[in-house]
This record gives structure tokens, sequence and C-alpha cells, in this order.
């Protein structure tokens, strides 16, 4: 199956990739593999020229980075090199150290997210966020989906409405055979595996638009991981999907474009498959080869 | 292969001197508090009755009960929590979950660590000028409650952070992540999870106010009182001072006597102890992760 592809798209790879000189779709006969083809490419999350300082530190340089909408897009790079930074300033929980200071933009569907005005919970009803510990409040599993979905839903919810709620969450994140019976049961004594999954599903009641993952199965292991990831890949489409990783190969099977980033800069964004056959910078090559990192 | 060297033996007998004197010591420091109880018990014990607990001292406190003063005991205590806990509480959410974490905060913190080491005597003296005289409020139950909570509000507060604190960042990060305000993720996860400990520290608190003595012999506690406290700006006695009273102020006491209120003040001190222990065992027992 062939790409089509807009002229706008084209222009916009050339830009991410900085290359104007030569086309860039249609060269690489792999790129066919792109699963679903997103009708709209309008872009989700948008940052220019972001750097961020903790204190006198600064993680972030001018980072200019862009996600398109109902993609999975992963964020690799060594430890430090402001990955998650990254993330995490796209709902703002950054600021909860009194210490960070943040310069230049970061645009969520349009609307820029640090203009004065912008109300911080509304932020994150539409940016949802997952842990790389997954973090289950403790209390039943029932009350961990319906914490987010009361907090943004002002008037008191009938049993019923609560009901449909928990179910189409669970059904989402293939939990509900597993946990209908034990919906009363305390969520800390679920397995990593379903503790991620119920992460990932008391958000979508909120219904958000962005998840962020912050390495999400770092905690879990290979076959709770390869379950997270397929879960994912069914969210994607519906939901853009930011996921910052340590696992290159999870970012080469798991996302639809990546972006490589060093010292707090952002160095290369392509598609995914491009990303890891032809890199354009020789730190992006070394570290996909593993040379350091 | 595998056998003792010279070496070896010589680390086995330091090895072995170290454990025994750290074992002398820890027996060293339980005994005077068994010592303690046992002639509490021993002495004190026949003193102990019905009568005791609920007759007025007679014969110039020579003989009779205790009554006003274990009265006044409770009366001083529950008052004193009434304006401690919800101030020290406040306070500590305040602290903990608000402020900023910069150089006044560091300042607040260590002013608190540093008032819960103000000597009681020095307290007393502070109650008397501010709320005895100053509010008017005379020597009362009233200024020597008012005493107390001022003396015993940093290890409120000191106590509720450290449990507030110990409730894992990762659930406050989850709530704020889904748009909980900050008092909503207080209000349903951090407190419900921090109560214990809260529990824990504010009944310690209330056996350390029960023995108390210096701070409320100026501001509201009386050596002897024929009558019960009407109201709050009433004086009352109190089991401390009267322990103090009847054993070096007044002349033919029974010598049992001071052993029994003795007796009763640590009675009432470890039975508000072994409380808060229970309670914090059944609610850790509770919570999972």
């Amino acid at each position: 199956m062939d790409v089509p592809k807009t002229l706008e798209q084209q222009t916009m790879w050339r830009g991410v990739l900085g290359d104007s000189s030569q086309p860039v779709s249609g060269g690489n006969p792999g790129s066919g593999q792109l699963k679903v083809e997103m009708p709209n490419q309008a872009l989700a999350i948008e940052t220019t020229k972001l750097s961020l300082w903790y204190g006198t530190f600064q993680a972030l340089f001018d980072v200019d980075f862009q996600v398109k909408q109902g993609l999975v897009t992963s964020l690799i790079g060594p430890s430090g090199c402001g990955k998650s930074t990254l993330l995490r300033s796209v709902n703002r929980i950054n600021e909860r150290l009194g210490y960070v200071r943040t310069e230049g933009k970061v645009e969520v569907l349009g609307h820029d997210i640090y203009a004065p005005g912008v109300d911080l919970t509304q932020i994150r009803s539409q940016v949802g966020m997952v842990f790389q510990r997954p973090n289950p409040l403790p209390v039943t599993i029932r009350k961990n989906i319906l914490f987010g979905y009361h907090l943004h839903t002002p008037r008191p919810t009938t049993k019923s409405e609560d009901d449909a709620v928990i179910e189409s969450a669970l059904k989402e994140v293939l939990l509900w055979d597993d946990l209908k019976d034990k919906l009363n049961a305390p969520a800390i004594n679920l397995s990593l595996e379903q503790q991620q999954k119920l992460c990932i599903a008391r958000l979508l009641p909120i219904k958000p638009t962005v998840l962020l993952m912050d390495e999400p199965c770092s905690a879990l292991d290979p076959k709770a991981t390869a379950a997270i990831e397929e879960l994912i890949w069914g969210l994607r489409g519906e939901y853009t999907i930011l996921i910052v990783t340590h696992n290159m190969a999870q970012a080469r099977r798991a996302s639809d474009e990546c972006a490589f980033m060093l010292m707090g800069k952002m160095v290369e964004h392509s598609k995914t498959e491009d990303l890891f056959v032809t890199p354009e910078h020789q730190e992006t090559a070394d570290y996909i080869e593993g040379k350091f990192g | 292969m595998f056998t003792q060297t010279a070496h070896n033996v010589q680390n086995y007998k330091i090895e072995g001197r170290w454990r025994i004197l750290f074992l002398v010591m820890t027996a060293l420091l339980i005994l005077p508090v068994l010592i303690i109880l046992t002639l509490l018990i021993v002495r004190g014990g026949p003193a102990i009755s019905w009568e005791f607990l609920t007759a007025f001292p007679i014969k110039g406190m020579t003989a009779g009960g205790v009554f006003p003063a274990l009265l006044g005991t409770i009366y001083l205590v529950s008052l004193a929590l009434v304006f401690s806990v919800p101030l020290g509480i406040a306070a500590a959410i305040y602290l903990s979950e608000y402020a900023p974490d910069n150089v006044m905060t560091r300042i607040i913190n260590l002013a608190i660590i540093n008032l819960a080491g103000v000597p009681s005597i020095v307290h007393a003296l502070f109650g008397l000028g501010a709320f005895v005289i100053f509010m008017e409020f005379g020597t009362s139950i009233l200024a020597a409650s008012l005493t107390l909570a001022i003396m015993t509000l940093p290890v409120v507060i000191v106590a509720t952070k450290e449990s507030l604190q110990s409730v894992p960042q990762a659930f406050r990060e989850a709530c704020w992540s889904m748009g909980a305000t900050r008092w909503q993720t207080i209000r349903r996860i951090v407190l419900p999870n921090a109560v214990s400990g809260i529990l824990t520290g504010v009944i310690l608190e209330v056996s350390r106010t029960a023995g108390e003595t210096a701070p409320i012999m100026f501001t509201g506690a009386a050596f002897f009182l024929p009558f019960l406290p009407e109201s709050v700006f009433d004086q009352t006695m109190a089991l401390s001072l009267h322990l103090f009273v009847v054993a070096t102020q007044v002349p033919n006491v029974p010598h049992d006597l001071p052993y029994g209120v003795a007796l009763l003040l640590v009675a009432i001190v470890l039975l508000m102890n072994a409380l808060s222990i229970g309670f914090r065992v059944r609610l850790r027992n509770k919570k999972k992760w």
C-alpha cells in the first residue's frame, strides 16, 4: 500500500527534517508501513522555541517539536536528555516544582497552554498522563476509574452512569473481563500490568485528546510490556499518544513517529522507520546503534 | 579452604564485644522503666480504690480521693486539644501541601521544630503573661488549656506533617495529572492515608499534655479546691500538680498516696499510648502500598 501524501504533508515533513532540497516522501518504499492513514494530520502538540530551566540548570534548549493528531510519537534519548521534561511541560505538571522557569510556547490543539487565563485543570482533562511506575490510587478499582470522571462531572452522577463509565473504560483497555467481578477490590493488589492498564483506563472517562506516557513499560516484564504496547496501538487514532521510552525496540515497534533528543536539544524527528533505518544525524545513528546512552 | 584463620577469630572477638556493649546499653535503658513501674504498682497499688477515683481529698489532702484532680486533668487536656489539633493540622497541611519550597518555608519549619524544644516553664510564663494577664482570662481552665495548646502545637504540626509526607508523591501526581485541585487531592487521597499517623501524633500528644505541670501551675491549676469547676473561667485541680503537692508540700501524707497518684497518672499516659499504638497497627494493616 502506498501512502498518499498531500503537498502540505510533504512540506511539513521537509520542515521537520530540515531538508528542503529533496522530497522525502515516496523516497522510501518501506514507508507504506504506516498502518492507519490519518485523514486529519493536524497538530495535537506543537512547541516553539521551548526552553526550560530547573533553577539555573537549563534542561531544554529552543525545542521545536510537533506531534500529529492521532499518531503515536515516541521520544528517545539518553538519560537526562530532557525527554521527560519535554513531556511534562505538555500538561504543565513540571510547575509544581517552584523553581521551574519556562520560555517559548507550547500549543495543545492550537492553544497556547502557557497563556494567561489558561486553566490548569482544563489542560489536564485534555492531556492525560501515564507514569513510569504504575500509580493507581490506594482505593478500589471502581473509585480509581471514577476519580477523574467525578472531578470533571460536577453534577452528582447516578450509579448506572458510573457503571457505564467503568465498563467502557475497562473494555477500552481490555481489562473488563478480568476485573468485572472485583471492581471493589483495592487497585494496589492488581498485577503491575493491570495497574498500568488501569492508570490508562482512569484517564479515558475524562475524554482527553492527548495521552502522555512517561516510560510506561519500564517497570514491567516483557510480556506485560507487549500487552501495554498492544493497548497503546489500539488507542492510536482516537487519542494522540506521546511516549517517552528508553527502549529503542519499543519505539521502533510501537510508534508512528520518533524523535531523538540529546542534551536538551531536539536532534531529529521523523517517521519511526526512517529514523531507525536512515538517521540524518551521526548522533542519532550512534545512539540507536547503542554506542552511547 | 574455608577454615577459620587467626584473622577471622580476631574479627569475631571484636564483633562479640560490640554486641555485648549494645546489649548492656539496652538493658540499662529498660531497667529504670521497669523499676519505676514495679515501684509504682507495689507501693501505689494499695492506694487505688473506687473511693480514691471518685472522692474529694479530705483532711488537708492526706486522705480521701483525687476526683477533682482527675476531672481537671481531663478538662485541661480536652480543651487544649480542641485548640491545638485543628490549628496544628491546618498549619501542617499548609506547610506540607501548599507552601512553596523556599527560604521562608524552611525558616518556618525550623522555627516550629525549635518551638517544640522550648522548656515548658517558659511556656508557662508566656501563658501567664498572654492569657492570664493580657487577655484577662485570670488563672482559669481556659488560660491553662491555651498555654498547653501553644506548647503542644509544634508537636502536632510536626507529627501531622510527617504523616502527610509519608503518603507517596506518586498519588498526588496521579491526582493532579487528572486535573484535581490541591484540596481535592488532599481531601480524597492524602488525608485518608495520613490519618493513622495524625491520630497517633495527637494521642501521643495527649499523654504528654496530661503529665505537664509547669505550664498549668501559673495559669489555672490550683493546689486545692473544695468544689468542681463550673466554667472554663474557674480554676481546677490537676493530677500532675496534685502529685507535686502531696509529695512535697503537705505534711503527714500517708506514704502510699503520692504513689497512688503517680500510678494513676502513668496509667492514663500508658493507656493513651497503648491506644495510639493499637490504632496505628490497625490502620497500617489496612493500607497497602
